[in-house]
């Protein structure tokens, strides 16, 4: 009897030929037309026709489809670890907190500069000020939602306690913008609709590292994610240590999550989405597989909800986070319409 | 001569309860028990008596109030849960979370105690699973999807599971409560096979009184006052079936060897 576990070798090979189109789709569009053969030379330092093009591509559009790449497989692996640790096809990387951490963080320093005086407000409007104060947040409210979490045994409780830390910081932003002008409102919506661009190299290998250090995590429980498939009891008796496990996953999606967002906003639905996009595909609970397929269909996506988002040949940029949305939410409902049930 | 016969269980004045930092919860205590191996155990006692308290004790699940447990001459305590796999599989009630495994891939998951870190299969591990899906006859099942699978077809492959974790032991929780009464032979035949054929150790908490009393080599009774165990048939002469319903609608028949319901 050969083993008849499915490799699904061909689906990956398409899906990556498939990425690899959609990041060259990516970087052509924009508001100035470059051809295909010049932007391929500028990444291998070739002579472009334009010093500008070069710099283009250099500088804007290749450091925001490498971030595109990053955020959206990161954000769906965070999205598959929680829909496997919660057993629940609603969960997503957010629902520890860590956008509600990371908002409230950043509402307090563009919403609250006015009691803090002008030094910090500049800081406010760089991108490493805005990352800091979300970083901070995200691991104020990530610890205390976990610090409840190791007070209670039921994985589910952790679900709802992360939803009631949500409201919780939700309610204190409303109560910041009540108070804020018209400006630092604006200033604080615009980071709430979540942007790819504006990262330099510096800031994208910041994102890199911990991004790694995320994935290298989440290898390390492949095996254990996969006998949870049966239930914690079950895991348990297969010689899985359920609590380190449960600690792992934890760790590796707020890192995931923590610096994604901090980065970039929070961006919604995409890892909640893709998870359930890829498994229409990957008819597999194998995490072995399933990770990786995530990753680059959340990076697949990511780069074409960018690409929708930059209005082809306008001067237009639209809030990624609508985007998302728009995607996520249709898909959401068409899966449950069509299936009748979700399984993850 | 119980001296030279290796238990693969033995347990002496065990108390089994629930624990918490106000009171303690007894639930049963002075449990001794001396199991040997290849036998079909199962356990009977009525709703609430705490059946499920017991296997989840011997199972590590739960800590024991006091006493000790010894799986294969070792100590519970010392055997972490890695070790304890190698000798001790489950078949669980609760149901299975929603998923795409593959029913293959489902009895594969047996083998985790024995893969290496990222639990790629070796030729001994596909050996055991192809083995378990004998074992169990559900070889024709390999590639549906588990949720597919009626009940009864769900509870061998789940028991295939256990045994492609080649463990001496299987402790089963009331695994015929959702299945007909053919379904529910059927498992408790499979169950009596491994134990004769395969020399498994099968302990089963069970509501089915009157077929454990037809196939279990051994008989747990939880009464409402005291734990009897031993081979059925000396509990069956020893009238300690009688002590397991308080009730006055139900009496043990000695000679049908059943329990019938008396007629007022």
């Amino acid at each position: 009897m050969v083993s008849p576990i499915k490799s699904y070798k061909n689906t990956f090979v398409i899906l990556f030929i498939t990425l690899i189109i959609i990041f060259l789709i990516n970087i052509s569009l924009g508001s100035v037309y470059i051809p295909l053969k010049q932007i391929i030379l500028s990444f291998f330092d070739g002579n472009v026709e334009k010093e500008a093009w070069k710099s283009i591509i250099l500088h804007y559009r290749l450091p925001k489809a490498i971030t595109a790449i990053i955020v959206g497989s990161g954000l769906s692996i965070s999205g598959l670890l929680m829909q496997t640790l919660f057993r629940n096809p609603l969960a997503g990387p957010f629902v520890l907190g860590i956008s509600s951490g990371a908002s409230l963080g950043v509402a307090i320093l563009i919403l609250g500069a006015s009691f803090l005086g002008a030094n910090i407000t500049s800081y406010a409007f760089t991108n490493w000020g805005q990352a800091t104060a979300a970083s901070i947040g995200a691991f104020l409210v990530l610890s205390a939602v976990i610090l409840a979490a190791l007070k209670v045994r039921n994985t589910m409780s952790i679900l709802i306690i992360g939803l009631m830390f949500g409201s919780l910081t939700s309610a204190v932003i409303s109560v910041l913008a009540y108070f804020s002008s018209a400006n630092q409102l604006q200033q604080y919506l615009f980071w709430s609709f979540g942007s790819l661009g504006n990262l330099s190299w510096k800031e994208i290998l910041a994102l890199l590292i911990v991004y790694f250090i995320g994935i290298v995590l989440v290898v390390l429980i492949i095996k254990p994610l996969n006998s949870l498939l049966l239930g914690e009891n079950y895991a348990k008796s297969m010689g899985v240590n359920v609590k380190r496990t449960r600690n792992i996953t934890l760790i590796a999606t707020s890192l995931l999550t923590g610096v994604i967002t901090a980065f970039s906003g929070p961006i919604a639905f995409i890892g909640l989405a893709v998870p359930h996009l890829t498994k229409l595909l990957f008819t597999t609970s194998n995490h072995k597989t399933l990770l990786p397929a995530v990753a680059v269909s959340g990076a697949i996506i990511m780069l074409i909800c960018d690409s929708i988002s930059q209005l082809p040949s306008s001067e237009y940029t639209l809030p990624i986070n609508a985007i998302t949305s728009l995607f996520g939410a249709p898909i959401i409902i068409w899966l449950l319409v069509r299936k009748r049930k979700i399984n993850y | 001569m119980s001296t030279l016969h290796k238990h693969i269980i033995k347990t002496s004045n065990l108390s089994i309860g629930y624990a918490s930092k106000k009171k303690k919860n007894t639930i049963a205590s002075n449990l001794n028990i001396e199991l040997t191996k290849g036998k079909l155990v199962c356990l009977l006692g009525k709703n609430g008596i705490g059946k499920s308290t017991l296997l989840r004790t011997l199972t590590k699940v739960q800590p024991a109030l006091s006493g000790e447990i010894f799986i294969n001459d070792c100590n519970l305590k010392d055997l972490n849960n890695l070790e304890l796999s190698k000798s001790l599989s489950l078949v669980l009630t609760e149901r299975l979370p929603e998923n795409n495994l593959s029913v293959y891939e489902l009895v594969a998951l047996g083998r985790q105690p024995y893969t290496n870190w990222v639990g790629t299969l070796t030729e001994k591990d596909l050996h055991f699973i192809k083995t378990a899906f004998e074992q169990t006859n559900t070889t024709h099942l390999i590639k549906t999807k588990y949720y597919e699978l009626s009940d009864g077809q769900l509870q061998k492959i789940l028991i295939a599971r256990a045994l492609a974790q080649n463990t001496d032991i299987i402790v089963l929780d009331e695994p015929t409560a959702h299945l007909d009464l053919h379904h529910t032979i059927e498992t408790f035949a499979l169950l009596k096979k491994l134990a004769s054929e395969f020399n498994k150790t099968i302990i089963v908490s069970t509501h089915e009184v009157n077929l454990a009393l037809q196939l279990a080599d051994e008989l747990w009774l939880m009464t409402p006052s005291n734990f009897i165990s031993g081979e059925t048939e000396k509990l069956i002469v020893n009238n300690d079936l009688d002590t397991l319903f308080d009730s006055n609608l139900i009496s043990f028949n000695k000679t049908l060897k059943q329990f019938t319901i008396l007629k007022s």
